[in-house]
């Protein structure tokens, strides 16, 4: 009972700090492994299709801007960066860097977003949005080498939408999450032996990059061979 | 003075509405699904009375559509989902295993408040109109054709699985990291056992289903085309994700189910349970394969023959841990000293008609039977049998056993006998005509029917009102115990496990002091008979 005096944030039904970090961080695992099992469900729908359609796959994917992709991509690996090094920082309680550094993660975790939006504005302006004005005839003047139903490379921008928007929804609540966690590191909330939120919102953090890890390639290098 | 214990710690509608206890959490949980399976089974009275006669006098065609959707939906999604795990394995999980609660109490609040946030918009959708789908969804119907609220009800199904996520959730890391000292994984019992292998499945499952009906959703309001055939799109590939959570979803309701059971068993027969490794186990191996068996459900839906082989093979693997379990149960009452009280019959009408709905199961597993019942009244009695006859009666069943604990009260023990048996009488009644109708070839979903079949939905109409009865029992007799039944001792049943050694109703922590265990699950060797008096024999 005496390290519950001690430490505020032991909660009263765990026995000790080791036992409540250990709980939290297990269950962010699990929770990751939920996460997996959802994105699961349009990464299997994204195989079948992209096994049966796939020329009209490779000239959706030609149509989006390797530019912007590959741009996001760093960016979210920075925020990865500075997200580990955050970790790092409750470790050694340097409370001015950790804040600093979840500015960052949140800095660019905005520009990711803007330049997604960006991105969506783009396609939906060339009638690629899946919605009922969607036109794909200049995918087919695009790519006279391929022998494709425009109608059906709209499966390919309803799979990219759902799974980009699923995404972006992520990285929505993960910036939320990471305000308060920010609020909370300036108001020096965390010590060396005290940071298990920062720990936890990392991990579900890392989770949503590696998503990216996986969309990016998927999405944006089918067949990007010149003149295929 | 009284002892302080959860009930009476607080008082107020602000310290329940906004409790961490677990103990608290499955009372809220226990009157709202409640309030739903009254809901569904106003819909099961609507699809009995219409089918009472061969005509469709009652309702129109749509009407009945929806009824039996709403019916369907409600049962699954709002009811038998979060049934026992919501309300007993919420209540007596933390108290099983030693601890002070779950590992997450406020997020165990959370899923209640989404529960009803996904109730209240079903509620709405279906207020105002309904859903016509079927509990299915189908595509493309759901997503071109149906004129009804499919996207109100997607959504709250959608929310719905968030709430069973995190119960999941909850229970997982409880059980690992929240142990009282000495409680092994080997001295767990096997009620914690059964949950946990639930609770994976609901971690793993319930994310395809959010993000299929969220896809249909889509469908509808964005007109998305994943599952829409005149652009490509694969209605098979709808069928594959829904069943993939829903096949392992009849495990969510049927495994909690028998972890009641294996606790009423060796309780009431005085004898440690036979091979609890193997029933420990076979829980696991139920969950696990329970992931590879969906495609039974699609059989005549285009699948290719050699694939329809393998789910058909590993379907009837599946037979084998829950008959380990059956067996168990059976090898565990002999030459015990078995009293019948009432949850022992609920475990008995468990018993037997798991047994029957489970054994139908490999009739609709094998290739050949399944062309001919499939998508009729047998496939009906089937997962009735596994869900009304499993399921709900391993809910009661629990429900009895743990009331003193959950109240402090007895309840009258002759009623309760008297109204396990008009369940059991009810529901056979109901659901066994099904089986031979379903065989002679009354498909399911139809609002009228050849006037052959008569005698078959009379009876089973017959049945329903009976089983109405026994179910509205209950409720009277719980209710009227919460003020009149006798005080219950702290351990009625001289059951073993660390929730009987606390008092009755346990104190807002569950246990004075962190017990530390010493000794296996279920040593009846070494417990007393219980006492006479209190059993009322």
């Amino acid at each position: 009972m005496l390290e519950h005096e001690d430490r505020p944030e032991l909660r009263h039904h765990f026995a000790d700090v080791v036992q409540q970090r250990n709980a939290a961080s297990l269950g962010m695992w699990w929770f990751l492994g939920t996460e997996i099992m959802f994105f699961g469900g349009m990464f299997c729908g994204y195989l079948v299709y992209r096994r049966a359609y796939f020329p009209e796959f490779a000239a959706g994917s030609r149509s989006l801007s390797l530019v912007a992709g590959t741009v996001n991509t760093a960016v979210l690996i920075c925020s990865s960066l500075t997200v580990a090094l955050a970790v790092r920082a409750s470790q050694l309680g340097k409370r001015k860097l950790l804040v600093n550094l979840l500015l960052a993660t949140m800095f660019f975790g905005v520009c990711f977003l803007g330049i997604k939006g960006y991105e969506w504005h783009d396609e939906y302006e060339h009638h690629h949005a899946p919605t009922f004005y969607f036109n794909a005839q200049d995918l087919v003047h695009n790519n006279p080498n391929l022998h494709m139903d425009p109608q059906r490379t709209k499966i390919f921008f309803s799979l990219y939408f759902a799974l980009t928007g699923v995404h972006a929804l992520h990285m929505i609540v993960g910036i939320g999450i990471f305000s308060v966690i920010t609020f909370m590191a300036w108001r020096g909330k965390f010590t060396p032996e005290y940071h298990t939120p920062i720990e936890i919102a990392g991990l579900y953090w890392h989770f949503v990059d590696i998503v990216w890890i996986y969309l990016f390639p998927l999405l944006y290098l089918i067949d990007r061979r010149p003149g295929a | 003075m009284e002892r302080k214990n959860y009930l009476n710690a607080e008082y107020g509608i602000r310290s329940w509405l906004l409790t961490t206890d677990h103990k608290r959490i499955a009372l809220l949980y226990l009157l709202s699904i409640t309030f739903f399976f009254f809901v569904g089974g106003f819909f099961a009275l609507l699809i009995r009375l219409e089918l009472l006669t061969p005509a469709g006098d009652l309702m129109t065609a749509d009407m009945y559509n929806k009824a039996f959707t709403m019916h369907g939906q409600i049962m699954v999604f709002f009811f038998l989902i979060p049934s026992i795990p919501a309300v007993l394995g919420n209540f007596l999980i933390p108290m099983m295993i030693g601890a002070k609660d779950l590992a997450f109490p406020r997020i165990n609040l959370l899923s209640w408040y989404i529960y009803i946030i996904a109730g209240g918009l079903y509620i709405y959708c279906l207020a105002t109109g309904g859903v016509d789908t079927g509990w299915t969804f189908y595509t493309p119907y759901s997503s071109l054709f149906s004129n009804t609220h499919v996207v109100e009800a997607g959504l709250a199904i959608f929310i719905v699985g968030f709430s069973s996520i995190l119960t999941g959730l909850n229970f997982v890391v409880t059980v690992h990291r929240m142990r009282a000292p000495g409680m092994t994984w080997s001295r767990l019992p096997l009620f914690v056992w059964s949950h946990y292998a639930t609770s994976i499945i609901m971690l793993l499952g319930t994310p395809i289903i959010a993000i299929t009906l969220l896809l249909v959703v889509l469908e509808r309001t964005l007109n998305l085309g994943i599952f829409d055939p005149s652009r490509g799109g694969d209605p098979v590939l709808f069928q594959h994700l829904f069943w993939f959570y829903s096949h392992p979803a009849v495990y969510i309701m049927i495994l909690p189910s028998m972890a009641v059971i294996s606790e009423i068993v060796p309780c009431f027969s005085r004898k440690r349970v036979f091979g609890y490794t193997f029933v420990a186990a076979s829980s696991i191996a139920i969950a696990a394969i329970g992931f590879l068996v969906w495609a039974h459900h699609m059989f005549v839906a285009g699948i290719s023959l050699y694939s329809a082989l393998v789910f058909s093979f590993l379907s009837f693997m599946v037979a084998i841990p829950s008959a380990v379990k059956v067996f168990n149960w059976t090898a565990t009452m002999y030459k015990g000293s078995i009293s019948f009280s009432t949850p022992m019959l609920y475990a008995f009408g468990f018993i037997g008609l798991f047994t029957i709905g489970g054994l139908t199961g490999l009739f609709l597993a094998t290739l050949g039977v399944d062309v001919h019942v499939h998508d009729t009244y047998f496939v009906i009695a089937h997962f009735h049998y596994v869900m009304v006859g499993g399921a709900v009666m391993g809910y009661l069943g629990g429900i009895h056993f743990w009331w003193p604990k959950i109240s402090g009260r007895m309840y009258p023990e002759g009623w309760g006998r008297l109204a396990a048996l008009i369940v059991f009488l009810g529901f056979n009644l109901t659901f066994f005509p099904q089986f031979i109708v379903g065989y002679l070839g009354m498909p399911r979903r139809y609002w009228q029917y050849p006037p052959e079949f008569q005698v078959y939905n009379v009876l089973s109409t017959a049945g329903a009102s009976i089983l109405a009865i026994g179910y509205l029992l209950p409720m009277v007799y719980l209710l009227w115990s919460l003020r009149y039944g006798k005080l219950a001792p702290d351990n009625p049943w001289q059951a073993t496990g660390l929730e009987w050694k606390t008092t009755s109703p346990p104190p807002t922590f569950n246990f004075d002091e962190t017990p530390v265990v010493t000794w296996e699950a279920y040593e009846y060797e070494t417990m007393p008979l219980p006492d006479e008096v209190t059993l009322e024999r």
